[in-house]
C-alpha cells in the first residue's frame, strides 16, 4: 500500500508527482491537497485511486493543518517531494503518526533507501520500516507514463491552521526555476558585474535554461538569493550545468555536483570546478559565450 | 517579549573533507566542527529579537563549544542535551528529545534552521513544532514583527510571500540578507564563564522509544569519470557537438 502525497504548483500538479508515482512502482493511492491537480493525476500510468483533500485549510499552505488534513487518509507507505513543502508535510505528518521520516532519498529497493548527506559529500543507506513517511529528490526517479483512468473520489477535510498568508511577492522574472530547469547556466564573480549576466541570460533563452548564480555573486552584486545554487543555496540536480566564471568552492559543488553533466567555462586552467567537469573549456567568458551562442545556433 | 528556544547543531565545517572508512564517516577525522549555516541565521535573528535567548543543541560533549560561541554573541542561556551517536536516533526522536527541551527553557518561539548541513533533512523544525502543537514556518528569509505577530517572507509556488505566525511557533530559516554578527572580546570573555545546564535524554523525563530507521552504511560519493578538457574558446564548438552527440542532453 503505497500513498502519494501530490505535488502542486499554482493551480496545478507539479511534474515531480509522477516520478513519485513511478518509484511507487504501480498500484498507488495519489491524495490532492485541496483536490488540485486531481483529474491530471487520474491520468498517470499506474495509480489506483485519487483521493481529492478538501478544505477551507487549502486555500494556503500550512504545514500543520495539510500533515493533519492529509494525514487522515494517508496510509502504508507515504512518498511526497523533497520540496520546501513536500518536506515540511512530511516531517508534521511523521511526528503526528510516530512514524519516522526519511527526506530527499535518491534510490529505494525495499525497504533499504539511500540519501545523500553533508550536501553529497557522502550517500547512506538505510533501512526502514513497511510503514515509513519518504520524500524523493526531484528528477532521480523515472516518471510514470499517462494513460491512467483512475477513480477520484473526494474526501471533505479540513484542520485548524496557525499561519496565514498576508502578501504574495510574485516573482521577479519569468524565468524558470533553477531547481526545476532541466539545463542550468550559472555565472560567477568571474562574470564580472552583474550588468554582464545578460550574456548568459542570452545563451539561457537558446537553450530554454534558468540562470543560477554563485554566492559571491548574490552576496556581492545583490542578485536574487532565489538563484544560489550551492550548500546556503539551491541543490539543483539538471541534466546540464554550465559553469561560467565559478572556481567551484566546495559550498558551490555541494549544490550542483549530482547534474547529469557539468561544463565549465573558466580562464584559469587550475580551478577546481574542472575536478567536477565532464567538460572543460579554459577560456575568458568574453571569448568563450559568444563561440557558445553561434554553436547553438548553428544545431 | 517571548522567550525564545534557539536549536544549534554542531556539524562538519563546510569546508571539511569528509572521510568514510569502515561504512561509516569518520568523525575524528574532521578537523574542524562549526555551527550549520543556517542554525547561524536562526542565532542571529534571535538576537535581533533579544530578550531570553536559550541555546540548545543535542549531541556529543565537543558540542558544547558551540554554545559558547552562541553565548559569546548574546545567547543568555546554554542547554546541552548529551547524546553520544545522534546518527542512531529517528527523526521523531530527535524532535522529541528537543520539543522536550524546548519546553524545560520554558520558551514559546523556536527558532532553527532549514535544515542541518549533515543531514540535510529539515525534519525537525516541523517535526517540534508538530510536538508543541504549534505554527510553523520554513525557508524563511525574512523576519520582522515579535512573537505576538511575527510576519516570515518565504518562497512559493509563484514567488514569495509574507506569512503571519504567533507563539507558539516554530520558524525555520534560510540564508537571510542580514550580516551575521561576530562576537567581541568582552562576549569571549563572558561566554567563558557562562554556566552550560547539561542534560541527559532521562533528565528530561521522555520515553523516545526505539529507533524505526536504522543505518546500514555510508559510502563516499559515486566516483565521476574524468572530463574532458580544452584549451581556448574555439574548442566551444566542438563541446557543443559533444553535448548533442555524446551526453544527449541538447
Ligand atoms: C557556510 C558557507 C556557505 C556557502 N554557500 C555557498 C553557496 O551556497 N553557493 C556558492 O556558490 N558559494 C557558497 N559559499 C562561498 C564559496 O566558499 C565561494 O566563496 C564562492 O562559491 C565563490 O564564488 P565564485 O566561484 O563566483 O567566485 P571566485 O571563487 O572568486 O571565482 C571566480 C572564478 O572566475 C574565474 N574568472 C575570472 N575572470 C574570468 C573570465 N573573464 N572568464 C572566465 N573565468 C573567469 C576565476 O578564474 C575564478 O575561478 C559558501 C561559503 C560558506 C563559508
Ligand atoms: N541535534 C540537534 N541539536 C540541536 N538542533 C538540532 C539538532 N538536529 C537538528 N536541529 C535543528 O533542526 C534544524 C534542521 O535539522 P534537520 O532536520 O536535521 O535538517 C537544524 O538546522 C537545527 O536548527
Amino acid at each position: 500500500m503505497v500513498t502519494v502525497i501530490a505535488e502542486i504548483s499554482g493551480n496545478s500538479l507539479h511534474p515531480v508527482t509522477a516520478q513519485l508515482v513511478g518509484a511507487a512502482g504501480g498500484n498507488a493511492t495519489v491524495l490532492c491537497p485541496g483536490g488540485i491537480g486531481a483529474a491530471e493525476a487520474a491520468a498517470i500510468a499506474g495509480v489506483a485511486k485519487v483521493i481529492s483533500v478538501e478544505g477551507d485549510c487549502f486555500s494556503d499552505f500550512d504545514g500543520g493543518a495539510w500533515a493533519s488534513a492529509l494525514g487522515t487518509v494517508a496510509e502504508g507507505r507515504i512518498l511526497a517531494a523533497s520540496t520546501a513543502t513536500g518536506r515540511e508535510i512530511a516531517a508534521r505528518m511523521g511526528a503526528a503518526k510516530g512514524v519516522a521520516v526519511v527526506q530527499d532519498v535518491t534510490s529505494i529497493d525495499g525497504n533499504s533507501v539511500t540519501r545523500p548527506i553533508y550536501s553529497g559529500k557522502a550517500m547512506e543507506t538505510l533501512t526502514v520500516a513497511d510503514d515509513s513517511i519518504l520524500t524523493l529528490r526531484p528528477n532521480t526517479f523515472s516518471a510514470a507514463g499517462d494513460g491512467g483512468s483512475a477513480e477520484v473520489s473526494t474526501v471533505n477535510q479540513s484542520a485548524d491552521v496557525a499561519t496565514s498568508v498576508k502578501e504574495a511577492i510574485a516573482k521577479a522574472s519569468e524565468r524558470l526555476d533553477v531547481a526545476d530547469a532541466d539545463v542550468v547556466i550559472s555565472g560567477g564573480r568571474g562574470m564580472g558585474s552583474i550588468e554582464n549576466f545578460s550574456h548568459l541570460e542570452a545563451i539561457a533563452d537558446q537553450l530554454g535554461a534558468a540562470v543560477g548564480a554563485s554566492r559571491a555573486v548574490v552576496d556581492e552584486w545583490g542578485m536574487s538569493h532565489s538563484i544560489q545554487v550551492g550548500q546556503t543555496g539551491k541543490t539543483v540536480n539538471p541534466s546540464l550545468y554550465i559553469a561560467v566564471g565559478i572556481s567551484g568552492a566546495i559550498q558551490h559543488l555541494a549544490g550542483m555536483r549530482s547534474s547529469k553533466y557539468i561544463v565549465a567555462i573558466n580562464k584559469d586552467a587550475d580551478a577546481p570546478i574542472f575536478g567536477v567537469a565532464d567538460y572543460g573549456i579554459v577560456a575568458t567568458w568574453e571569448e568563450a559565450l559568444p563561440a557558445l551562442a553561434d554553436a547553438l545556433s548553428n544545431l | 517579549m517571548a522567550d525564545i528556544a534557539v536549536l544549534l547543531k554542531q556539524v562538519p565545517d563546510t569546508n571539511a573533507k569528509i572521510m568514510v572508512s569502515g561504512g561509516r564517516v569518520d568523525e575524528s577525522a574532521v578537523n574542524k566542527w562549526s555551527m550549520s549555516p543556517f542554525d547561524e541565521y536562526a542565532l542571529e535573528a534571535a538576537l535581533v529579537q533579544g530578550g531570553s535567548i536559550t541555546a540548545i543543541t543535542c549531541g556529543p560533549a565537543r558540542a558544547k563549544k558551540m554554545l559558547t560561541d552562541a553565548a559569546a554573541v548574546g545567547a543568555t542561556d546554554l542547554m546541552h542535551i548529551v547524546v553520544d551517536d545522534l546518527s542512531a536516533l529517528d527523526s521523531n526522536q530527535i524532535a522529541t528529545i528537543l520539543a522536550a527541551a524546548v519546553e524545560k527553557s520554558g520558551a514559546s518561539v523556536v527558532f532553527c534552521g532549514k535544515q542541518a548541513a549533515d543531514t540535510n533533512a529539515g525534519s525537525t523544525g516541523p517535526g517540534v513544532a508538530e510536538m508543541m502543537g504549534a505554527g510553523c514556518v520554513t525557508m524563511v528569509s525574512e523576519l520582522t514583527g515579535d512573537s505576538s505577530g511575527f510576519m516570515a517572507l518565504r518562497p512559493s509556488s509563484t514567488g514569495m510571500e509574507r506569512v503571519n505566525v504567533s507563539a507558539p511557533c516554530v520558524i525555520a530559516f534560510d540564508k537571510m540578507g542580514t550580516e551575521l554578527r561576530r562576537p567581541n572580546v568582552k562576549g569571549i570573555m563572558m561566554a567563558k564563564k557562562k554556566a552550560v545546564e547539561t542534560l541527559t535524554v532521562s533528565d528530561l523525563g521522555v520515553d523516545i522509544g526505539s529507533a524505526s530507521v536504522s543505518l546500514d552504511n555510508q559510502s563516499p560519493p559515486a566516483e565521476k569519470p574524468a572530463g574532458q578538457k580544452f584549451e581556448g574558446a574555439e574548442n566551444v564548438a566542438t563541446v557543443v557537438t559533444k553535448l548533442r552527440d555524446e551526453a544527449k542532453v541538447i
